[in-house]
């Protein structure tokens, strides 16, 4: 064990947007902050590097944020995907402060831009970060860096050391040698645990190891069941996570925005066996893109096929992989591997419950709808019809998981006998405290600015 | 042009067109998410709008090590040089300069060696000053096509430029909106205005963006500076040596002199970039031009400021011949990115308008 002479007020763990708001904070507060960031510089940021937009309250035109979003409106957005299952105390918290947090945000280097194209739906609510959250994470290291908090890439939290009400030490490997420090508060914001893959099936089953992680390969939960293991309070449902529906031949991690595929509405769905199994019409995509990766992972070798004809290819955003194009339905199902004839039974089985398809609109719910079909389309339902027809293939995608540390309004853990004096928690890892279940555009970088800057507050008064 | 080069550009458009992040840096993104495939045309129009600010790169989430391997900069930078080599005419002169910095030394040679030549072998019967040394008839005969046919040989390619964009006839609404963007340099500036990502990572800095300003107003001052006086001579009958309360002279003493510092500020800021995310190949090239023109700068100083002593001769024969190297490489070197740029960005001008009018 190496010695370690160097004394820190603070010890964040984790290297991405939450973590970076407790510690710019915190050394704000006056605290001399030390980030233990497991990945490397080139990839450090965690999932925030992938990101791209923070929803934000406002009671008028704020930043690039246009017209108003308030409390109640935006609790009403996340009771509606979470189905009532969050603390409803924590999420006004978060809504409340986010207002505050823009200001702030730009303060501290970050730069916003309009809504990017194709996101017209977002002007309102969520404000985007110009460059997208790398640029966000680059600025928020430079700032960190003029407020004197040091960084250690590539330094792996192994253990934190619980002694009663208190975290005693902080161990880490660093440079091929383990490492003990002391600091007089810890910041645990280093997200979920889906990029262990093990874990993942664990909490899943044997389906799980069909998952592609969308974000970092860092985020293997390594100090969360640590804590968990020392009956450090918890929240949230294993099972329970971020997951969309993206492009199959995404890579295993960190594929990122450009693997999303947006044409599920215009499309029809079908798994392995040919057969549709959902209303691929139900809402508009950024309302349903959500639910799309569990619909996906509940499928034979969690897996679906979206096909669409000629006349929905320019009706929705481009994406990395080009699709696969076949002048028949037959061809294209031997190019996917799909059962020939169940497919083209399927194709024509919704094309006959197809109804007059004149009030099509691509951007609102047009109530196009099959009739007599199970399940039904019930919007932009157009007969698949128009040669050439395209194929993606679509896979269970996840962000992030929500089983994390249940935290009280100061951000602060707990065990079953009460709060860890100098132990606070912030983003993706305490998530599940508010998100039970679903999720909301932007949320997830709400969630960390504003619990990372009371985590930093909280860890500096006590530190100090 | 070089496939090679243009589809692998394209294939980094492509994951750019899914991405979007990077919408408010600079003109090229508006331009690329516009189309969901890209021409060769298209690529090269997008590498001509690009000013290798690198906003892009460094907030890049698919940079290496990741998979992807997107370096968007250096893939415009090199289909950009492709274009200029390609589109250059006459064809042999057009692929020696570009990736070549002793090319255009041995040209810099060359022209020195010219101008004294010129003067031992035409010289001069009278007239005073400069024109004691080489008569304003010489030099008029050698530079008027020194200037001329570079011009002719650019406008050449530019012609052939704008068929490969699908450019079309030219409004003065696109030329008002370019020039406003040119000369701010406003695609060096992102779309926060802080400048780009130049000499120290992903800092925001305006140092290129003002090295840049200094270089162009200090090489359009030096040209008014001759067209101003060009114009006395002939319009007025007013003919040089003029005073240095004179416009010839307070342009061309302040033009030169930010040439010359903006020229050395360029190469020193260039040696702290990271060359990876520009053309390697044209690294050589692009210093000894930027070595040029500042030398153009820095010997019309020296010029003016020893014009009177025993060593004007030399300092003459020096000055012009800088001054004739630069002129007849204009199309084969680094110059040539501001006749293309600015066409570019006339382009997208046309494009912008061409989307307002469907609105």
């Amino acid at each position: 064990m190496a010695a370690q002479t160097e004394v820190y007020d603070i010890a964040v763990i984790g290297g991405g947007n939450a973590a970076l708001c407790a510690a710019m904070t915190a050394a704000e507060a006056g605290a001399r902050v030390l980030i233990l960031e497991t990945a490397p510089k080139p990839y450090r940021g965690g999932n925030s590097r992938h990101t791209r937009n923070f929803r934000c309250m406002h009671s008028g035109p704020l930043g690039p944020l246009v017209e108003e979003y308030n409390e109640d409106e935006y609790l009403s957005d996340l009771l509606k995907v979470t189905e009532g299952k969050t603390n409803e105390d924590l999420a006004r918290l978060a809504i409340r402060k986010s207002e505050e947090c823009l200001p702030w945000m730009e303060e501290h280097g970050v730069r916003f831009q309009p809504s990017l194209s194709g996101t017209l739906s977002l002007a309102r609510t969520n404000a985007f970060f110009m460059g997208g959250g790398k640029s966000l994470v680059n600025a928020y290291y430079r700032t960190a860096a003029r407020l004197g908090v040091e960084v250690l890439y590539e330094a792996a939290v192994t253990h934190l050391e619980l002694n009663g009400d208190r975290i005693e030490w902080v161990d880490y490997t660093w440079e091929g040698q383990s490492h003990r420090i002391r600091p007089n508060a810890i910041i645990v914001a280093s997200g979920g645990f889906q990029a262990d893959t093990d874990w993942l099936i664990r909490a899943w089953g044997p389906a799980a190891g069909n998952f592609l992680i969308r974000g970092t390969p860092y985020n293997r939960g390594v100090v969360l069941a640590d804590l968990l293991d020392q009956g450090v309070e918890s929240v949230g449902d294993p099972t329970q996570c971020h997951a969309v529906a993206i492009d199959g031949r995404a890579p295993k991690f960190d594929g990122g925005i450009v693997t999303r595929l947006d044409c599920v509405p215009f499309s029809i769905v079908v798994n392995k066996n040919a057969e549709r199994f959902y209303d691929e019409g139900e809402d508009v995509w950024p309302k349903r893109y959500a639910i799309w990766g569990r619909l996906v992972a509940a499928q034979p070798d969690q897996v679906g096929y979206v096909i669409i004809d000629a006349k929905s290819l320019n009706l929705f955003m481009p994406s990395v992989f080009p699709p696969l194009k076949a002048y028949t339905l037959e061809e294209l199902a031997k190019m996917m591997g799909l059962p020939v004839d169940k497919l083209t039974k399927t194709v024509a089985e919704f094309n006959n419950a197809c109804d007059d398809t004149s009030g099509f609109h691509p951007t609102e719910l047009d109530g196009v709808s099959t009739s007599r079909l199970t399940p039904p389309k019930t919007n932009w339902a157009r007969p698949i019809t128009e040669p050439p027809f395209y194929g993606y293939s679509l896979r269970t995608g996840v962000t992030f998981t929500y089983l994390g540390l249940k935290v009280d309004e100061a951000a602060q853990c707990s065990t079953p006998s009460g709060k860890i004096q100098n132990l606070w928690a912030a983003g993706e890892t305490m998530a599940g405290s508010i998100l039970g279940q679903g999720y909301l555009a932007g949320f997830g970088m709400t969630i960390g600015t504003v619990f990372g800057r009371i985590a930093g507050r909280e860890a500096a008064s006590y530190a100090n | 042009m070089q496939t090679d080069l243009v589809q692998e550009a394209r294939r980094q458009a492509e994951i750019c067109n899914a991405c979007r992040y990077c919408e408010g840096y600079c003109s090229v993104f508006p331009s690329l998410h516009a189309e969901r495939a890209f021409s060769d045309g298209d690529i090269t129009q997008l590498a001509n709008l690009c000013h290798n600010c690198r906003g892009c790169f460094y907030a890049c989430q698919y940079t290496a090590p990741h998979e992807f391997d997107l370096n968007l900069p250096k893939a415009l930078a090199e289909v950009r040089r492709d274009s200029w080599e390609s589109f250059a005419w006459p064809q042999p002169l057009a692929r020696r300069f570009h990736t070549h910095g002793g090319a255009i030394a041995l040209a810099l040679v060359i022209g020195f060696a010219l101008m004294f030549w010129a003067i031992r072998a035409i010289g001069s019967v009278a007239g005073d000053d400069f024109y004691a040394v080489l008569s304003h008839n010489a030099m008029v005969a050698i530079f008027a096509p020194a200037f001329l046919l570079p011009l002719f040989s650019i406008g050449f390619s530019l012609r052939c430029y704008w068929h490969a964009v699908g450019g079309k006839p030219i409004q003065p609404d696109d030329l008002k909106a370019a020039l406003s963007r040119a000369a701010r340099m406003q695609d060096l500036a992102a779309g926060h205005g802080e400048g780009c990502n130049f000499e120290d990572e992903d800092r925001f800095s305006q140092t290129r963006r003002y090295v840049h300003h200094a270089i162009m107003y200090g090489f359009l001052l030096c040209f008014a500076a001759t067209s101003i006086a060009t114009i006395m001579h002939y319009g007025f009958d007013l003919h040089a040596p003029y005073g240095f309360w004179s416009l010839p002279k307070l342009f061309g003493v302040s033009g030169g002199v930010l040439l010359t510092v903006g020229c050395c500020a360029m190469v020193l800021l260039k040696q702290k970039s990271d060359r990876n995310l520009g053309d390697v190949s044209a690294w050589g090239g692009d210093i000894g031009f930027i070595l040029l023109l500042g030398f153009v700068g820095l010997s019309g100083l020296v010029l003016y400021a020893f014009g009177s002593s025993a060593l004007m001769a030399m300092l003459l024969a020096i000055h012009l011949g800088s001054v004739l190297a630069l002129f007849l490489l204009t199309p084969y070197t680094k110059m040539a990115h501001s006749f293309y740029r600015l066409a570019a960005l006339i382009r997208d001008a046309q494009r912008k308008r061409d989307l307002s009018v469907v609105r």
